[in-house]
């Protein structure tokens, strides 16, 4: 942990936030797409000290709030049958689907399990010979490799009581998806880390020369985003787009090439829909030809029926840093933590969770997209 | 008996094999004069003072984690109860609801545990009850347990009493019970030195009321929901707002790296034998410096203090210099995905 009291200590993030004041020339618009940074914002209270003018949007960027209600309802349907245990990340469990979420069907006397680990979803599968052990595979590249990798060890040891859905999703064909909206206004982007660890830096490099779009790719401690953000507002000032990497004990230029490979042996590109944001071309996982003896939805003869977003719901819009949560007529009224209505509100790192849990703001607000400060 | 024996539901008939248990294990560790006795009830002395009642129930799983086991925890659990108001605890019923095929070697272990607790504690069990439930209907043992104990009326301890300008101090470090809790339910081995923290509180307590009872407001065990919760329920009781500051927060690095590995916060984790202690500025060193003197404190720290206004706002002040604002405890905390 002493490495990381370096990255929060006021010595080092001070003189940060003094340059960002220094080199801001005009209001600018800040996207960070990762669901680990609005928290990580949030947490330290890095809005608190940044200078006015500097707008900063959550994106698409956590994956509990972008998987749709039809896989949801997969989920819980295979949670329903007879020797079916489930197994999933715990912060999927509350999310509704149409008809409930995992917990409640858990309650009902489904079983649900909740693993850190896809590894231990098949251990899971490996204890209980007698039933079918189903792994919600959600999430981006940065589940992806691991996920891939459970499904060759199943392979290797022959497991065949263990099954998977796949909801994943790859980010640079949303972020594609989002730069082409005309009515996203942003000047920068700060870049996930975690999911850069597996895709490199040189990812981004498109948007920055063709969406003319500054990049910087950050870490999560508070001097980690600070610098990435100083770097972007720098870019802006300087009208020169690039790709900074302000996370280089990470993440490197290329990536990590054997986890891009494990997805690669193991997935192929699909068209996925996003909650909120619909369907976006090649942005999914599916399993390949080879490992389809995994896929719950073919063995168990289950379908992902296309569901809608609750009436009221603002998600997609906030998703997409057009609105802020308060801003939705559902957001701290019939939508707060306790009873989440929009995905935005389920998972402690969606935007509307956060801003519920940190903000202070607790009820609808109308008005424009503003600073938060 | 045998060390393979289970609790079966005639142990909870009231019959011969309830005798037995009771004879053969609950009095060879629960030793109270009382008790022995074998009466409905309890029959307690006189004391003088207002009469403090609390009872809390302990649902824990796993039983046995590093630290404690689930009888230390409905020990010293209601012994804080009774603390938090500033009572002195004199008796404790236990209550067991046990599921049947429950090892008795196991029960045996968690009652000894309870005799040693109330023994160290001095608060003797002097009443209790066994019910046997059939194989599924229970999660093998859960445990009641009720407190009667004597407030002074030389204080008026409550949540409600927070002032302006109070200090705030926790008695120790945060988080230690329940990343304990946690990491065993993940199956995680983090290393390190974690472990339960649970203890009973009644003598730090009845040390700081020793001196100038009248300094100190509230006092408050932040167990389910963490110290967040806890400030948040008492800053809306006492109509007041409360700010925190989180270098100040005592957290043991071992407990902070499995926080940070498991995607949990240490301010919303159960604690089991710490308290908040809102208290008058002027006493605050002479109490913290009196804590820190005794076993159960002494990782104490002045971690904040309370204002005017806001009424309920309760706000951390980062390492960073950044202010969030604290909320309580929404569901079940639930790790993250990555």
């Amino acid at each position: 942990m002493k490495c990381v009291d370096a990255f929060r200590s006021r010595e080092i993030t001070a003189p940060l936030v003094e340059e960002i004041a220094r080199v801001l020339t005009r209001p600018v618009r800040i996207m960070e797409v990762c669901g680990t940074h609005t928290m990580s914002i949030f947490r330290h209270g890095i809005r608190s000290l940044l200078p006015e003018g500097i707008t900063l949007l959550s994106g698409p960027g956590c994956p509990v709030c972008v998987t749709p209600a039809g896989h949801i309802d997969a989920f819980l349907a295979a949670a329903r049958l007879p020797q079916v245990t489930i197994a999933t990340f715990g912060d999927l469990i509350r999310v509704p689907g149409s008809e409930g979420s995992l917990a409640e069907a858990r309650a009902q006397g489904a079983r649900v399990e909740i693993v850190y680990s896809p590894m231990d979803a098949l251990t899971l599968a490996r204890q209980q010979p007698e039933r079918t052990v189903l792994f919600a595979a959600i999430g981006f590249e940065t589940t992806a490799p691991t996920i891939a990798a459970t499904i060759l060890q199943a392979e290797r040891l022959g497991v065949d009581n263990f099954l998977i859905i796949t909801a994943l999703k790859t980010m640079p064909q949303a972020l594609e998806a989002l730069l082409a909206d005309p009515e996203l206004r942003i000047d920068g982007l700060l870049c996930p880390g975690h999911v850069s660890a597996i895709i490199g830096s040189d990812a981004y490099q498109p948007f920055a020369e063709r969406h003319r779009l500054a990049c910087a790719v950050a870490g999560f401690e508070p001097a980690d985003i600070l610098a990435g953000l100083l770097g972007l507002i720098r870019q802006i000032s300087e009208e020169q787009p690039r790709v900074d990497n302000c996370y280089t004990r990470a993440v490197s230029a290329a990536g990590n090439i054997k986890a891009q490979r494990l997805i690669d042996t193991v997935f192929e590109p699909v068209d996925s829909e996003w909650r909120g944001l619909g369907p976006i071309p090649g942005s999914g996982l599916a399993l390949r030809d080879a490992y389809q003896r995994f896929d719950a939805i073919k063995r168990l003869s289950l379908c992902v029926p296309p569901a809608h977003d609750p009436k009221g719901c603002r998600c997609g819009e906030i998703l997409k840093g057009r609105l802020l949560p308060p801003q939705c007529s559902l957001y701290g009224t019939a939508c707060t933590p306790l009873r989440p209505i929009g995905p935005c509100m389920v998972s402690n790192e969606g935007t509307c969770a956060a801003y519920f849990r940190y903000s202070g703001h607790k009820g609808r607000q109308d008005g424009q997209t503003t600073s938060f400060r | 008996m045998k060390a393979d024996a289970i609790i079966s539901l005639d142990h909870g008939s009231g019959g011969l094999a309830s005798q037995n248990l009771i004879s053969g294990l609950f009095l060879k560790y629960l030793t109270s004069p009382q008790l022995r006795d074998l009466e409905d009830c309890a029959v307690l002395g006189e004391y003088a003072g207002r009469i403090a009642f609390s009872t809390d129930s302990y649902v824990v799983d796993p039983l046995f984690f590093p630290g404690g086991d689930i009888g230390a925890l409905a020990v010293h659990g209601t012994i804080n109860d009774l603390a938090m108001r500033g009572a002195r605890p004199i008796a404790l019923s236990l209550a067991l609801i046990i599921e049947e095929g429950f090892p008795v070697t196991d029960l045996e272990r968690i009652i000894a545990s309870v005799g040693r607790c109330s023994e160290q504690a001095g608060v003797a069990v002097v009443t209790g009850d066994t019910k046997v439930v059939p194989r599924g209907k229970a999660d093998g043992l859960f445990i009641n347990t009720t407190g009667i104990g004597i407030a002074s009326h030389r204080h008026d301890i409550s949540g409600k009493k927070g002032l302006p300008g109070d200090a705030v101090i926790l008695s120790g470090t945060l988080a230690d019970h329940g990343i304990t809790i946690m990491s065993r339910q993940a199956g995680i081995d983090i290393g390190g030195d974690i472990a339960s923290d649970t203890q009973p509180l009644h003598r730090l307590v009845g040390a700081v009321l020793e001196g100038d009872a009248g300094l100190v407001h509230v006092l408050r065990d932040p167990t389910r929901g963490g110290l967040a919760t806890s400030l948040c329920e008492i800053a809306w009781a006492s109509g007041v707002s409360i700010t925190i500051e989180e270098d100040r927060l005592p957290i043991r690095p071992a407990v902070n790296t499995a926080c940070e590995m498991i995607g949990l916060d240490p301010l919303y984790l159960a604690n089991e034998g710490k308290c908040i202690i809102l208290c008058d500025q002027d006493g605050a060193e002479d109490i913290l410096q009196l804590i820190r003197r005794l076993p159960e404190g002494r990782d104490a720290a002045l971690i904040g203090w309370v204002g005017e206004g806001s009424s309920g706002r309760v706000s951390l002040t980062t390492r960073i210099g950044g202010s969030r604002l604290l909320e309580p405890l929404t569901g079940q905390p639930l790790p993250r995905i990555c």
